[in-house]
């Protein structure tokens, strides 16, 4: 019982840091653009899903305006800055991008205060649901997880079964030649960066009512969408989701089971000081591996 | 060109030199001022220059001049702006520390230079202990103390287990230490998580639900306390299992908190409902100077930090090289806090009372913190024994 929901638990998380990253690894893999400031379009989505919700007064209401907001947003911010930075060497787009993670925190500051907010969900969501006889999982958790799984379905269907996601894996596999076929690159860019940013705005909105919308929100977990993307391999969005179930389960599971394992060899002070700090390593630690044995990742897109 | 910039140089430092002159009371203050725990350090801010504005912004007729540093809740990067405002700008007295770790980062550098460090809220065992110094003040507590009294107020529940969680570094392991000293029930199980990352709970909540505890204690400062008790009570824990807190719910978290806070009590030494008159004044007067905002413990205790530097310089009438004196001035604690009852034990920790505070609808049906009870009057921490000082 316990067992099944910590595996809920993982894999909910696992979902949501596959929003985070499937827009990361579309940039990076097609685009061929470093961006860190993804997590700033993530604390976006938190923050305007907050505003909005509050001035709707409805959550859904809220959410959805926000995912607009976000996309018109990542459209603007491509189209203002990012495209001035595809032909520069990365090095160039990291400083760029962390510009604008300081930019965009300030901004925030600036409009919203260094308070943060609140987002209050509807009450038919706060509430524990029963899965399966004796399995309690709360309500919010659990459309976290349709949600996601729904998106991911959805994204597969419109990159593989699409003409958009045909020109999309196409611009991944050979830029130039999409472009001398008459394709308008530029366009496609645009696209898929404010595709990118939606994606990130709805998982910092799903996330904002269990965490706080709060600066900086999105730095932390943005660490954790790189790694995801280096195990999966860059601009493979199965590879994406697959990874992130991986790092979510290992990161939830460690997490819970961990400190009992350690108790067995360890005293219970030493074991519950070690195991948090072990848990969260264990993560880099795959990442380390995979990167021996596969420096490509688990599931490379198809090879330029 | 480079003859203009050495000029400009010269004109700068010409003209910061008449301000920082030797007649005027330097203060450094360290607190976190960006990050997602910048709120804390802006109330610190706040009630230190509400303080300054109540003494007139004078100390024994000597203007006061207070530089803000930004540890942004790293030790690091607390222990360099330290050192920077000890060796460079020459501080009398170094203020502020919400953090244990960057405190006990911090410490080393302003107790061999002699300069008067006031913790205004970070309160790690060894600072009480063997790290004690004459140099070292506090006007918050041992990180002990309060949770020492939510285990003392969970036995007079009758509470009989509990499952303890709290975050994995300095502080959090004086916490759930300090509820185990004086719970005497049973500890069923006991978490640390990731510090300051970690922010998702989900698993330590499904273990502290399956591990059938009577009640849970948490000690969360800040945005992560915000994040606990939402999870708490969305994974519907809230109805079946209830929460002991310190440090969780303050008047900065409880507007994101809402209505979950509801009815969860916490420990503090200082409530914004004290009855004493300086009190009423401080929480008026923060009130008219900041519209909108509330002031919290860690306020009241820089508050009382800037009051307890003025009774050292007007002791001295104004010469800080008298270190001997200042120091046996403080040691009296000449000054009212606006806590109440508030002495110093031998190794410059406060022996003050804890109360007990629940989150009441006050008059205009605002969430509030309130007073309900006295759970232990003039509480030292259990550390002073190990502090050499006589």
């Amino acid at each position: 019982m316990v067992l099944v929901e910590q595996s809920l638990n993982g894999f909910q998380f696992g979902l949501l840091l596959f929003l985070l990253a499937a827009g990361l690894t579309l940039v990076f893999g097609i685009m061929d653009f470093v961006n860190l400031a993804h997590g700033s379009l993530y604390m976006m989505g938190a923050y305007f899903a907050a505003t909005f919700t509050a001035w709707t007064g409805s959550f859904i209401l809220g959410v959805l305006l926000a995912l607009g907001a976000t996309l018109l947003l990542g459209i603007v911010l491509e189209f203002v800055a990012l495209r001035h930075l595809y032909g520069r060497d990365h090095l160039d787009q990291v400083l760029a991008t962390f510009g604008l993670i300081l930019f965009f925190n300030d901004a925030v500051r600036l409009i919203w205060g260094p308070a943060g907010l609140a987002l209050p969900l509807p009450a038919w969501l706060t509430v524990p649901v029963q899965i399966i006889p004796g399995v309690y999982y709360p309500a919010y958790r659990l459309s976290i997880i349709i949600v996601a799984l729904a998106v991911a379905a959805l994204l597969y269907v419109v990159v593989m079964r699409t003409k958009i996601g045909m020109l999309i894996r196409a611009g991944a596999s050979n830029r130039e030649m999409i472009g001398a076929l008459g394709i308008n690159i530029k366009l496609l860019f645009t696209l898929v960066f404010g595709l990118g940013a939606a994606l990130a705005g709805l998982a910092g909105l799903m996330q904002a009512p269990i965490l706080t919308v709060q600066i900086g929100m999105g730095e932390n977990i943005l660490i954790l969408a790189f790694v995801i993307i280096v195990i999966g391999g860059i601009g493979s969005i199965r590879g994406a989701f697959l990874a992130a179930i991986f790092v979510g389960m290992i990161d939830t599971l460690g997490r819970a089971f961990l400190p009992d394992l350690l108790r067995m060899v360890l005293s219970s002070a030493a074991a519950s000081t070690a195991a948090p700090a072990l848990s969260s390593m264990l993560i880099y630690l795959l990442m380390a591996i995979v990167l021996v044995v596969r420096p490509e990742g688990l599931f490379p897109a198809a090879k330029r | 060109m480079k003859k203009t910039f050495w000029l400009a140089g010269a004109m700068a430092l010409a003209l910061a030199q008449p301000a920082l002159g030797a007649d005027s009371i330097k203060i450094g203050f360290v607190s976190t001022f960006s990050g997602p725990t910048a709120a804390i350090g802006n109330d610190m801010r706040n009630s230190f220059e509400l303080a300054l504005d109540h003494l007139g912004r004078k100390m024994d007729g000597k203007p006061v001049e207070v530089i803000y540093e930004d540890d942004g809740q790293k030790p690091d990067v607390g222990k360099q702006k330290t050192e920077k405002l000890i060796q460079s700008d020459k501080v009398d007295f170094i203020v502020g520390y919400i953090w244990s770790n960057v405190l006990l980062a911090s410490l080393k550098t302003a107790v061999d230079a002699k300069t008067f460090l006031i913790s205004a809220n970070a309160g790690p065992s060894q600072l009480a202990g063997e790290l004690c110094s004459p140099y070292v003040f506090s006007t918050s507590w041992q990180n002990d103390q309060t949770p020492q009294a939510m285990g003392t107020y969970m036995n007079q529940k009758g509470v009989k287990s509990v499952f303890l969680i709290g975050p994995n570094y300095a502080a959090g392991k004086d916490m759930l230490a300090g509820v185990k000293s004086t719970f005497k029930g049973q500890v069923v199980g006991e978490e640390y998580t990731v510090w300051p990352s970690q922010l998702d709970f989900s698993a330590e909540l499904t273990k502290a639900k399956n591990s059938k505890a009577e009640s849970i204690f948490v000690f969360y400062p800040g945005a992560a306390g915000v994040q606990f008790l939402n999870q708490y009570a969305q994974a519907g824990i809230k109805a079946q299992i209830p929460l002991y807190t310190a440090f969780t719910i303050d008047e900065l978290s409880l507007p994101l908190q809402k209505e979950n806070a509801l009815g969860v009590p916490g420990a503090q030494q200082w409530v914004n409902d004290l009855p004493n008159p300086e009190n009423k004044k401080f929480v008026e007067d923060y009130r008219k100077k900041y519209p909108n905002l509330r002031p919290t413990f860690y306020g009241a205790q820089s508050y009382d930090a800037a009051n307890l530097i003025n009774s050292a310089v007007v002791a001295v009438k104004g010469d800080t090289t008298k270190k001997d004196a200042m120091k046996a001035e403080m040691e009296k604690a000449n000054f009212k806090s606006v806590r109440g009852p508030f002495k110093y034990g031998k190794n410059h920790i406060p022996i003050q009372n804890f109360y007990l505070q629940d989150v009441v609808k006050d008059a205009d049906g605002q969430l509030a913190l309130k007073t309900v009870a006295t759970i232990v009057k003039d509480s030292q921490d259990g550390f002073h024994d190990k502090c050499p000082m006589k």
